[in-house]
């Protein structure tokens, strides 16, 4: 059987690691290198690293992160953030990355996701999605850090998403990010079951039980945390002990 | 030494990097004439199968690696693994390099998410060096979206998705296949490449 995956994410700002509550805010910490070997020890099952570096120069130093820890961390590395061509895709995968992950560029340039999937295949390619409940009742995808609402319908979106050839999919929820009260199930299971493509969960994880509950209420197939991690309130392996012990299966 | 057969296809780097960190002298190489030298050989790939066999036919690399594979230990990965046996459906249907009897196929998981893409846990079939002390929990690292299909004698380790998918085969001698990658299987995966070293 699969196993459900424990994603930590690295948020990376020229080089170090950082994360930050609803987007704003952001903390600064620790060597992204050292913080991966940690990850890896501690049983994570893939790395992503996410770039919020906006700078061109950042683009070179989040690579040399890819390349260095790419030569002592033996897991499929992720790394997402001011990836906009194909180019960038192939440079990010030739730095040592298994696969990258799109967001903005993606909704602004959907061909990128068709591109990287037809030219590096489907598995390469996961999108990262931020979105936010509406006073409607539906979910709409946001760009740039959760700043610009494209009224796009989440829903729409996914089913797009998955026909350009996406392997997967990587959901935010920005009313749940940062506030640590879980993760947002309902956004959640509403994308798992409008898709057929891998969905990570992201955005709330606050305490140990909310990984299985995500894997027990939806069927995602990992569930992704920054700060819970990195601050060392839970250890990667704290949350698999869970989850093994309620039935779930993990690596 | 071992040659990584570089012949354009898929993230070689990593099998290189994990040969590194362990220590085990290696080189990644597209000459028929330095895999002839080397002491073992490591077929990777990621890809599609036609065009992988194109690029190794081109290079003249086909009868080098079927020559290896009676003589040194030979280990493919993912692609490189689907490669060993006789014939490939993936596209068009394509001659592989017939070293392990059998074919590969789309992968049969009805209702399941195609790639398997992810974490499986090895069950264990014939007995193979590269499988020794893996410990309690041999979870691996998996992307694929087409198997192996092959006799029981030569299944060295399988794992379950939708069906029984060939995980390592095994021809009792010196060809090896994994159809998951080693080298992004965490400790376990390390394990396996440092037993294929042992063979060297």
């Amino acid at each position: 059987m699969l196993a459900k995956r424990i994603i930590p994410c690295l948020d990376v700002r020229d080089g170090k690691v950082v994360k930050g509550v609803n987007f704003e805010g952001i903390r600064e910490v620790g060597d992204p290198v050292a913080c991966a070997a940690e990850y890896n020890r501690q049983g994570a099952d893939e790395i992503v690293f996410y770039d919020i570096t906006a700078s061109h120069e950042g683009r070179g130093v989040i690579l040399d992160v890819v390349r260095e820890t790419a030569k002592q961390v033996f897991v499929p590395l992720t790394v997402g953030g001011g990836i906009k061509t194909v180019d960038d895709i192939r440079e990010t995968l030739r730095a040592g990355a298994d696969k990258v992950s799109v967001n903005s560029q993606a909704v602004q340039n959907p061909q990128l996701i068709r591109d990287g999937a037809d030219i590096f295949g489907s598995q390469c390619i996961c999108v990262g999605i931020d979105a936010k409940k509406t006073k409607a009742g539906n979910w709409t995808v946001f760009i740039n850090g959760g700043r610009i609402d494209m009224e796009l319908d989440l829903l729409d979106w996914v089913k797009q998403i998955e026909q350009l050839g996406a392997g997967e999919i990587c959901l935010n929820s920005i009313d749940t990010d940062g506030v640590k009260g879980g993760f947002d199930l309902p956004m959640l299971k509403a994308v798992v079951d409008a898709v057929r493509i891998p969905v990570i969960a992201s955005g709330g994880a606050g305490k140990l039980g909310d990984f299985a509950e995500a894997f027990e209420k939806t069927d995602c197939s990992a569930a992704l945390a920054a700060s819970l991690f990195h601050f060392h309130e839970l250890t990667v392996d704290e949350v698999k002990a869970d989850c093994r012990s309620k039935g779930i299966i993990v690596r | 030494m071992i040659g990584i057969v570089d012949y354009g296809a898929g993230n070689i780097f990593s099998v290189k990097h994990a040969l590194d960190y362990l220590g085990m002298e290696n080189m990644l190489t597209d000459d028929p004439a330095m895999l002839r030298k080397a002491d073992a050989v490591i077929l990777p790939g990621v890809g599609a199968f036609p065009a992988a066999m194109r690029m190794l036919t081109q290079k003249g690399l086909v009868s080098a690696v079927q020559e290896a594979a009676k003589q040194k230990p030979l280990l493919g990965i993912c692609l490189g693994m689907q490669m060993l046996l006789e014939k490939s459906y993936e596209f068009e249907e394509c001659a592989g390099l017939g070293l392990i009897p059998g074919t590969v196929e789309p992968l049969d998981a009805p209702g399941l998410i195609i790639p398997h893409m992810g974490w499986n846990k090895l069950e264990m079939g014939v007995d193979c060096p590269l499988l020794h002390g893996l410990g309690e929990r041999p979870y691996v690292y998996f992307v694929h979206s087409f198997a192996a299909k092959c006799a029981e004698k030569d299944l060295a380790a399988w794992v379950t998705y939708g069906s029984k998918v060939p995980a390592m085969v095994y021809n009792g001698s010196y060809v090896f296949g994994a159809q998951f990658h080693p080298e992004k299987s965490g400790e376990v995966g390390l394990q396996i490449l440092r037993n294929f070293g042992g063979l060297v």
